[in-house]
């Protein structure tokens, strides 16, 4: 299919299909609590028959990375947890991941995109589909795969063959007229961040017209603001998070896997 | 021929197989000074094109004789068994590719060409497994790194109903696309003028593929060998590389 011509992801505004009644209630109010490290008495979700693929696209330095972390601090002790970032030309996101201890080197994978990152999300995502896979051959079953995309522009947005939903993340420093902008990650994303919200008072960043702006071009579709410094893990975000969790256990059962890992 | 669209599909650079990720060797030689501009990329172009263009077009050429044996008879009447045929069915289909699949390793010295013609043929099938669910993928040698690329595109042209001169001119033509392509990119070439040179180069891909085609009724261990010692070494180093733009 020619990249111009790929036609935008349609994001269901409502679900299609309501939870069986055998699938467990989601229920974010239930504490955790793990005697045994990596065993997990009672899962803290219905487990799904294959991880729910989530896709983090934004344009270069909006602090997609830095979310990545902070997920990893938030689900640590909750899900079986894999990344895989999508590096312009180096392995510098994985690395700083690894450095940065949020998570088990060997739950990272980092693919290479020949200057391509867009290329490798939405045309040709077979390297990422490797990576998720190997992801489960190397640490087994997973709940949740983080795709981390390059650093891209506006226009660029995950295919559906390779996640099943996308957070596009946007910075107040990038400028408070972004959302304006459009382009198909900021009106389609299932998920909008708007990240470094403490840092618009020094950029004049207005957040209210941010707030409008995106709700013009989104419609029903959820916008979050966020600012990683006073929240490291990302609260609103993982919670979106766990919300859509539950959704995928109830459309991909236990017993009947779909897809690989 | 008669499915010329699916030759083109299947040539398409556009083809989601991850030649997008590799520059075949061109950005280690552009860091290395050995390519500068037009005329040592076309240089390079035509070296790649009788060394990896024409191994991979001729293990292409055979991996799709092996997948069509067992219809040689019936599809071609012109033409009576020979002695050096693959056995057909599924068993004779796995030897032939097996033994391709060792011979290939033996022609690919540097250990990171290996793995990358291994990723790239993992790549090839799983978009083959889904476009062709019924292809015979299954008789592919299950090697933990994957089936090497040129393997997997004859099986892939089999099931597409291509030629076996088809399938090595798909082969030898990626060598010089993916190739070209990176060069644009690495060294910000004039794009129309990279083109020109692929035209140039042209009759000579051709030529490789008629070769490859031909080399294709040898048994394996008679099947081209040409190599490039430089482009092994480069190959290993840019492995090492902390920084790079491609994969390969």
């Amino acid at each position: 299919m020619r990249p111009d011509t790929v036609v935008p992801s349609a994001v269901p505004a409502v679900e299609p299909i309501t939870p069986p009644p055998a699938t467990p209630p989601h229920d974010e109010t239930v504490p955790h609590t793990h005697p045994e490290p990596g065993v997990d008495p009672h899962p803290p979700l219905a487990r799904a028959g294959r991880a729910l693929r989530v896709g983090i696209g934004g344009p270069v330095g909006s602090g997609k990375t830095a979310l990545v972390a902070a997920l990893c601090r938030a689900f640590a002790d909750e899900l079986r947890l894999g990344v895989v970032t999508n590096d312009i030309y180096t392995t510098e996101d994985a690395d700083f991941l690894r450095r940065a201890g949020v998570l088990d080197p060997a739950r990272i994978r980092a693919v290479e995109t020949g200057c391509c990152p867009h290329t490798a999300i939405r045309d040709d995502i077979g390297a990422n589909l490797d990576a998720v896979d190997e992801l489960a051959e190397a640490v087994g079953p997973l709940d949740l795969v983080l795709v981390e995309s390059g650093g891209d522009n506006l226009t660029a947005t995950f295919s559906r063959g390779l996640v099943d939903r996308q957070i596009f993340v946007v910075d107040v420093a990038g400028g408070d007229k972004v959302p304006r902008k459009g382009g198909p990650g900021v009106t389609a994303a299932d998920l909008l961040v708007i990240n470094k919200t403490d840092l618009a008072p020094m950029v004049g960043a207005d957040l209210a017209v941010m707030d409008r702006d995106a709700r013009a071009r989104r419609g029903d579709l959820p916008t979050l603001f966020l600012s990683i410094v006073g929240d490291p893990t990302a609260t609103s975000v993982a919670d979106w998070i766990r919300h859509e969790l539950a959704h995928h256990a109830a459309l991909h059962p236990l017993d009947v896997p779909v897809g690989p890992a | 021929m008669a499915t010329p669209s699916l030759l083109l599909l299947l040539a398409d650079g556009r083809f989601p197989a991850g030649a997008h990720a590799h520059s075949g060797g061109l950005e280690a030689a552009v860091a290395a000074g050995r390519v500068t501009d037009l005329a040592s990329l076309e240089a390079f172009l035509a070296g790649r094109l009788a060394t990896a263009g024409l191994v991979g077009a001729a293990f292409a050429a055979a991996a799709h004789r092996a997948a069509v044996a067992e219809t040689v008879g019936s599809a071609h009447p012109a033409r009576s068994a020979r002695p050096s045929d693959p056995p057909a069915g599924s068993a004779g289909r796995s030897a032939a590719l097996a033994r391709l699949d060792a011979e290939l390793d033996a022609r690919t010295a540097a250990p990171a060409l290996r793995a990358v013609s291994r990723r790239q043929g993992r790549a090839l099938l799983r978009a083959g497994r889904t476009i062709w669910p019924d292809a015979r993928f299954a008789d592919l040698p299950q090697k933990p790194g994957g089936a090497h690329q040129p393997l997997v595109l004859g099986l892939l042209c089999a099931a597409a109903g291509l030629s076996r001169v088809e399938t090595a001119t798909i082969a030898a033509y990626g060598t010089l696309t993916g190739a070209a392509s990176a060069g644009v990119r690495l060294l910000g070439l004039d794009p129309y003028q990279v083109q020109a040179l692929l035209v140039g180069l042209a009759d000579a891909c051709d030529g490789t593929a008629a070769d490859a085609a031909r080399a294709a009724d040898d048994p394996p261990e008679r099947l081209p060998a040409a190599a490039a010692p430089l482009a092994d070494i480069h190959a290993e180093i840019h492995a090492t590389w902390e920084v790079r733009l491609f994969a390969s």
